[in-house]
C-alpha cells in the first residue's frame, strides 16, 4: 500500500461521501455546500493526475462561479415549508436499485476490457511547464481544436444573453 | 502506483450517485446539483484516460475544457429558468410544475 | 564556521536553514520524502506566523497615517510611537464573548471566518519574496490567485446566510455581487503581464521583468489596482462593511475572535494585494545584485510592497464611499470594456513588435529592442487612455435618466416574496 494509493483512497472517500450527502441532505443549502466539497475533491484528483491547469480551472469555474450561483438560487427560491420532511419524490425506491445496477454493470463491463489495470506510465510530455503552452496552442491552432473553442465561446455568450433575458424581472 | 481501474470505479460511482440524485429528488435545484455531479464524473474519466493511455498529446485535456464550458452554460440557463418558474408558480418542486400534462 | 559558510548564511539564510534542518532530519534516519514534507510544512507554518505578525505592523501604520492626514496624532501611548497599540486591541478581541445568534447554522457560522482568512493565507504560497524564497513555483500561479480569491467570496456568503439575519443576508448578497463583478477586470488585468512575459508562474513573471511592467502596461496596472481594492472591500469600495450602511453588513452577528478573523483577513488581504502588485508590475525582488545576494532581493520586495501599501492607505483616506450601483456601473461599463480592449491590443502589439523589430535587424532581447518595445507599449497605452477618457467624458455629458416620480413605493406585498435581487 504505497503513499499514492493511500492519498487517492482518502480523497476518493471524501469526494464520494460528500456526493452521497449531496443527494441525501434534507436542507437544500447543505446539499450545495457538500457539492462544493465534492468539487474540491475532484480538483485534487486532477492534481494527482498531473493536470495542474485543469485543477485550478475547476476551482475557479465550479467553486468560484457555479457553486456561488447555486447558493444564490437556493436563497432566492426559499420557502419555509420546503426544508422539512423527505426530499425524495415518490419513485426513489426505483432510482436506488437502478443506480446500483448501473454501477455494477459499468464496473463489470470495464473489467472485461484488456486495458483495465494499466499502471501509471511516465508522463510522455517533455516538461510540466511546457504543458500549459501546448494546451494553449492546441486550443487555437487550425488543425487543433479552434472550432470547438470558438463554438464554446458562442455557446457561453448565448447562455449569458439567454439567462439574463429569462430571469429578468419584467414588471 | 494507482492502477487505472481505481479512477474508473471512482468516476462510475460518482456518476451513479448523481443519477440517483436526478431520479429521486423533488426540488429542481437539487436535480441540477446532481447533474453537476454527473458532469464532473465524466470529466474525471476523461482526464484519467488521458493520463494513463494517451499522455503524449493534450487532446484529453482540451476535451475536458470544453466540458467545463458546456457545464457552466447549462447551469446558468437552468438556474435562470428555475428562478423564472419560481416567480410565476411560486414553487420549485419538479412534480408540481405540470401545467402541460393532463 | 568558515568565512565562506558565514557568507553563504548571510546571503541566503532561508536556504541554509532548510539545508541544516534537512541534514539533521536525515541523520535521524527519516526517509527523504518525509523530510521534504516536514521541511515544507515548517516553512508554511513560519510563513503563516510571520504574516499574522505583519498584520500588527500594518494596522499600526494605517492608524498612524490616517491620523496624520487628519491632522491628529494617532496612537502614541503604548510603546514608542504607539507601535504596540494593536496588542491590547488583540487582547480585547480575544476576551470578548462569542454570541451565536438563535437559529444560526452552527457549522457554517463557524466555518465562514476560517474560509475568509485561509483564502488570504493561501495566496502567500505563490508570492516570490526573493529568487530563492518562495512557497512553491507552480506554473499556473496567476490562475491560482484567482481561484483562492473565489474561496474568500464563498466565506462571505456563508457568513451572511448562516447569521439568520435579513440584513446580514442582504449585505452578503451585495458583497458577493461586488466581489464577483470585480474579479472580471482583475483577471483581465492579470492577463496582460502574462501576455507580456509568456508564462503564468509568478516567479517566472518576476524574472521576465527586465523592464518593469508598470512601464509597459500602466493601464493594466491601474485596472489591477482599482479592482483589487474592490475585491478586498477597502475604501472607496467598502460599502459592504461600513457601520453607517447596512449595519456592518454580513459581519453583524459576529463577535470576539470570529470578527477579529474577518478584520485580520481584510488587512492581510490588502497587504497581500500590495505584494502581488509589486511582484507583477513593479518587478518584485528585482534590483541591483538581487540574484547573487537573495537577501537583498527580499529587501527590495519589502520596500516596493510598502510603497504600494502606502498608496492603498492614502486611497482609503482620501476617497469617499461609492454606492453599490455606482460601483457596479463603473465596473461593467468602464473597467471591463477597457480591460478587454487592453488584452486584445497588447497581444497584437506584442506580436507586431516581435515581428517587425527583429525584421529591422534588432536582436531579440538586446537593450535597444527592450527600450523600443517599452516605448511602443507605453505609446499605445497612452492612446487608449486618452481615447477612454474622451469617450467617458462625452458619455457623461448626456442627460442622466429621470426617475418616474409617479410610481408608488409602498404597496402591499403580493403573493410572491420579494427579496432584493440586485
Amino acid at each position: 500500500m504505497t503513499i499514492e494509493k493511500i492519498i487517492f483512497l482518502v480523497i476518493a472517500a471524501i469526494s464520494l461521501g460528500a456526493a452521497l450527502m449531496v443527494v441525501t441532505s434534507r436542507k437544500l443549502i447543505h446539499s450545495a455546500l457538500w457539492l462544493i466539497l465534492t468539487l474540491f475533491g475532484v480538483a485534487v484528483v486532477y492534481g494527482i493526475l498531473d493536470a495542474g491547469f485543469l485543477a485550478v480551472a475547476q476551482v475557479v469555474i465550479y467553486i468560484g462561479a457555479i457553486a456561488i450561483l447555486f447558493i444564490f438560487a437556493v436563497m432566492l427560491t426559499r420557502r419555509a415549508n420546503q426544508d422539512t420532511g423527505s426530499q425524495n419524490n415518490q419513485y426513489w425506491w426505483v432510482a436506488a436499485p437502478l443506480s446500483a445496477l448501473l454501477f455494477g454493470g459499468l464496473v463489470w463491463m470495464m473489467g472485461s476490457w484488456q486495458g483495465y489495470s494499466t499502471e501509471l506510465p511516465k508522463l510522455a510530455l517533455e516538461a510540466k511547464s511546457g504543458m500549459l503552452k501546448q494546451l494553449g496552442q492546441l486550443l487555437v491552432s487550425p488543425d487543433g481544436y479552434v472550432l470547438p473553442f470558438e463554438l464554446a465561446s458562442v455557446l457561453l455568450v448565448a447562455a449569458l444573453i439567454g439567462a439574463i433575458w429569462v430571469a429578468w424581472d419584467r414588471k | 502506483m494507482v492502477p487505472l481501474s481505481w479512477y474508473l470505479i471512482f468516476s462510475a460511482a460518482l456518476f451513479c450517485i448523481g443519477l440517483y440524485g436526478v431520479l429521486a429528488r423533488k426540488n429542481a435545484i437539487a436535480i441540477l446539483l446532481s447533474i453537476e455531479l454527473m458532469l464532473n464524473a465524466v470529466n474525471v474519466n476523461l482526464v484519467a484516460f488521458w493520463r494513463y493511455r494517451y499522455s503524449e498529446a493534450l487532446n484529453g485535456q482540451a476535451f475536458a475544457v470544453m466540458v467545463f464550458a458546456v457545464a457552466a452554460a447549462e447551469v446558468a440557463v437552468g438556474l435562470a429558468l428555475i428562478i423564472s418558474i419560481y416567480r410565476r408558480r411560486n414553487t420549485v418542486v419538479a412534480d408540481d410544475i405540470d401545467m402541460m400534462k393532463w | 564556521m568558515s568565512w565562506n559558510g558565514f557568507l553563504a548564511f548571510v546571503k541566503d539564510p532561508l536556504t541554509e536553514f532548510a539545508k541544516g534542518i534537512t541534514y539533521r532530519l536525515d541523520v535521524w534516519g527519516l526517509s527523504p520524502e518525509l523530510v521534504n514534507v516536514i521541511v515544507k510544512l515548517l516553512g508554511a507554518f513560519v510563513a503563516c506566523m510571520l504574516s499574522f505578525a505583519l498584520v500588527i505592523l500594518t494596522i499600526w501604520v494605517e492608524r498612524k497615517l490616517y491620523a496624520r492626514v487628519q491632522d491628529r496624532l494617532g496612537p502614541n501611548r503604548v510603546g514608542p510611537w504607539g507601535i504596540f497599540q494593536t496588542v491590547p486591541d488583540m487582547i480585547k478581541i480575544f476576551t470578548k464573548e462569542y454570541i451565536t445568534p438563535d437559529g444560526a447554522d452552527k457549522v457554517t457560522y463557524n466555518l465562514a471566518p476560517i474560509l475568509a482568512v485561509s483564502a488570504v493565507m493561501l495566496i502567500w504560497a505563490v508570492v516570490p519574496f526573493a529568487p530563492t524564497f518562495f512557497g512553491s513555483d507552480i506554473n499556473v500561479g496567476a490562475l491560482y490567485i484567482v481561484a483562492v480569491g473565489a474561496i474568500g467570496t464563498l466565506g462571505i456568503i456563508l457568513a451572511g446566510w448562516s447569521s439568520n439575519n435579513k440584513y446580514a443576508l442582504l449585505g452578503a448578497f451585495r458583497a458577493v455581487a461586488q466581489m464577483v463583478s470585480y474579479e472580471v477586470p482583475m483577471v483581465l488585468a492579470l492577463l496582460v503581464p502574462v501576455l507580456l512575459s509568456g508564462t503564468m508562474g509568478i516567479n517566472s513573471l518576476v524574472k521576465a521583468q527586465s523592464v518593469w511592467f508598470i512601464l509597459l502596461a500602466p493601464l493594466a496596472a491601474f485596472i489591477f489596482f482599482i479592482s483589487s481594492q474592490a475585491e478586498v472591500g477597502r475604501a472607496p469600495f467598502d460599502l459592504l462593511e461600513a457601520e453607517s450602511e447596512i449595519v456592518t453588513g454580513f459581519q453583524v452577528e459576529y463577535s470576539g475572535l470570529k470578527f477579529g478573523m474577518f478584520f485580520v483577513g481584510e488587512f492581510l488581504h490588502a497587504f497581500t494585494i500590495s505584494a502581488l502588485f509589486s511582484a507583477l508590475f513593479l518587478g518584485g525582488w528585482r534590483g541591483p545584485w538581487a540574484e547573487q545576494v537573495p537577501i537583498l532581493g527580499l529587501a527590495y520586495f519589502v520596500i516596493k510592497t510598502s510603497i504600494v501599501y502606502f498608496f492603498v492607505i492614502l486611497l482609503r483616506i482620501a476617497a469617499p464611499r461609492m454606492r453599490i450601483d455606482q460601483m457596479l456601473n463603473f465596473n461593467w461599463k468602464f473597467l471591463v470594456p477597457l480591460g478587454l480592449l487592453l488584452v486584445m491590443v497588447t497581444a497584437v502589439v506584442e506580436k507586431l513588435v516581435i515581428h517587425y523589430y527583429t525584421l529591422w535587424g534588432l536582436e531579440f532581447g538586446s537593450t535597444n529592442y527592450l527600450i523600443l518595445r517599452a516605448v511602443t507599449h507605453l505609446v499605445v497605452n497612452g492612446l487608449i487612455c486618452v481615447g477612454a477618457l474622451w469617450l467617458s467624458q462625452s458619455f457623461g455629458k448626456r442627460e442622466p435618466p429621470r426617475f418616474d416620480a409617479s410610481r408608488a413605493v409602498a404597496v402591499p406585498p403580493q403573493s410572491s416574496e420579494s427579496t432584493a435581487t440586485d
